[in-house]
């Protein structure tokens, strides 16, 4: 499956694996060696909600901000070097986010020199009604309940749309191509089915070109971030390079980084990628494909090299998912460090003590849940069945609550802060202050009938 | 764990020798090597051979019901097991594992991450060649 000389190789570098990820790698990528486009992934379950929340203070507002002054740095390079960008940095208001990149492409001298893509049509949270009154139930996908239930306090609604929007927008010469709610994989893809005018229903190539778009969506976790095999000899995190797609019209590709970066690229650690955040392997549903992720196969191709091939895929569905944010309570979480001797024993004794406290106060709470740290946070009964508790060093005490009552939650965070001098002793760590209550906005995940769902593709010429 | 070794008789050197021949017990960790994540309220676990022909060992004795049994009291959902021999790697679905999950949990561990490494703790009975 080595693709035949002469045949075109689209580069697709992957720039932000979430908002929050390393700043310094999408200019690393663009300029650390030769890429046609780059790919930047902003959106989380959570974010969306938190960006309507943005949105409904300031108009303006609601998309990944961080996205500006990345623009600002790379723009004049993406300009020279003819990459192009696919991010769906747009949250839950693309347009305003092209209004300040092109505002920003104005002030940079760019005149005329980028056209800026918009992706619309995900956001569902103004039609909500009208679909729950025309009989789309938008069922929780994992507890099945109706949305009705909940549907006073739904804070966003998002069906994910796939590649073929974006691709659209590549087509109508989009230099930058900014979305809401696209898919992860669909940025990746985009550009290949654009590039190689793979069609609708070419289903093996549509999947191929999602698993290429999984394997790099969470940036160096397929370069060596993260990575668990021989994690100890990975060279040179620091300058970790961030992964490459090097794909062909036969649906082949192979990942890479740029030369003198630092992480790795091997079978061993891609596999880990692959298997990351993983459902049935068989049916890795996106909106434009099924992929089959039991017909992948991986070989070493060189240092810091992998050929992935032979991927299968199916017909899509008729359904999009709908990523859905709600209010649903308040949480927080207080913690204190015990010293030695009996670190565990006086943090245990402590957290009873709290909890007879809270009890005597009659505060309610949906969950309380200890946790010692250094003893059992991660692995629980496995790690303390097997560690000598009497002699650790310190163990951090660990309490989170959970109520619909903010009042209850408030109370509890004054009652973290007394134990020091009114609990077991050997006790610090309570720099931080107090704990503060946090509003929980939870996700409600479901269905909807794909052709309910219209994407729309602008474009904005600066 | 200890009610599958009928029939074992534990030596001293901590190899054990029952009806199926000779057996050394390992930990999941010197066999494989593991990737987890979220989705909602599940964590899903990747375990991945460190060599091929440690596959059909994970395939035979790391199974959901024993991984469930692993998960005793971590875990309020049951566990499913996928195949994937192109890649010598299962997918454990591990439902209920995450206090909610995302925004909801209290957990340090909200997203899951680090089921992978708990269940590199799973000790196996493997055959030792003659």
């Amino acid at each position: 499956m080595t693709p035949r000389r002469g045949q075109p190789t689209v580069r697709i570098a992957a720039g932000q694996g979430f908002w929050g990820d390393w700043l310094e790698a999408p200019y690393r990528q663009v300029t650390g060696g030769p890429i046609d486009y780059l790919m930047m992934d902003y959106l989380a379950e959570v974010t969306m909600s938190i960006l309507q929340k943005q949105k409904s203070r300031d108009p303006t507002l609601g998309y990944a901000t961080d996205f500006l002054p990345l623009t600002e740095r790379l723009l004049p390079l993406l300009v020279t070097r003819r990459i192009k960008v696919t991010a769906n940095a747009g949250g839950v208001n693309p347009r305003a986010c092209a209004a300040a990149v092109a505002e920003t492409a104005r002030r940079l001298g760019l005149a005329g020199k980028v056209r800026i893509g918009v992706v619309t049509g995900d956001d569902l949270l103004g039609r909500l009604d009208g679909l729950l009154a025309r009989g789309h139930a938008l069922t929780n996908l994992d507890t099945g309940r109706p949305l009705h239930e909940v549907r006073d306090r739904v804070l966003s609604a998002n069906a994910y749309l796939g590649a073929w929007p974006v691709a659209a927008a590549l087509r109508q010469h989009a230099d930058v191509v900014i979305t809401g709610r696209v898919t992860d994989t669909g940025l990746t893809l985009a550009p290949m089915i654009h590039a190689f005018g793979w069609g609708p229903d070419a289903w093996d190539l549509l999947a191929a070109g999602t698993v290429a778009g999984h394997t790099i969506e969470c940036g160096a976790q397929c370069s060596g971030g993260n990575c668990l095999v021989d994690w100890e000899t990975i060279p040179d995190l620091a300058n970790v390079g961030y992964p490459l797609v090097e794909a062909h019209p036969d649906g082949t590709f192979e990942l890479a980084k740029h030369p003198g970066t630092g992480g790795r690229i091997t079978v061993a650690g891609v596999t880990e990628q692959l298997v990351y955040e993983m459902g049935d392997p068989t049916a890795y549903i996106t909106p434009d494909c099924v992929a089959d992720f039991t017909t992948i196969r991986l070989e070493q191709a060189g240092k810091d090299r992998v050929r992935v091939s032979g991927v299968r895929g199916r017909p899509a569905t008729d359904k999009l998912k709908v990523s859905i944010a709600y209010f649903y309570g308040y949480k927080a979480v207080g913690t204190l460090v015990y010293a030695w001797p009996d670190a565990y024993r006086k943090a245990q004794a402590a957290d009873r003590v709290l909890r007879q406290r809270l009890a005597d106060l009659g505060l309610q709470f949906e969950a309380i849940v200890t946790e010692f740290v250094g003893a059992d946070a991660t692995h629980g009964p496995l790690a303390r069945n097997s560690l000598a508790l009497d002699e650790l060093p310190e163990v951090q005490l660990r309490v989170g609550v959970r109520s619909p009552d903010k009042a209850a939650v408030e109370r509890f965070t004054r009652e973290i802060a007394p134990l020091i001098l009114n609990g077991p002793p050997s006790v610090t760590g309570f720099a931080g202050g107090r704990p503060r209550p946090e509003e929980i906005v939870a996700y409600w995940p479901a269905l909807i009938d794909k052709q309910v769902v219209e994407p729309c593709v602008e474009i904005v010429e600066v | 764990m200890r009610g599958d070794r009928g029939g074992v008789r534990r030596r001293k050197d901590g190899r054990t020798e029952g009806r199926k021949g000779r057996s050394r017990r390992v930990r999941l960790v010197e066999l494989a090597h593991a990737r987890s994540g979220d989705k909602g309220d599940t964590a899903n676990v990747g375990l991945i051979a460190l060599k091929p022909e440690y596959y059909p060992i994970l395939v035979e004795q790391v199974t959901a019901a024993r991984v469930a049994r692993h998960f005793q009291g971590m875990i309020t959902g049951p566990v499913e097991r996928y195949e994937l021999p192109n890649l010598h790697a299962l997918n454990f679905l591990l439902h209920g594992a995450l206090d909610g999950g995302g925004t909801m949990s209290l957990k340090t561990d909200a997203q899951g991450k680090v089921f992978s490494t708990a269940l590199l703790r799973l000790e196996l009975d493997i055959a030792v060649p003659r």
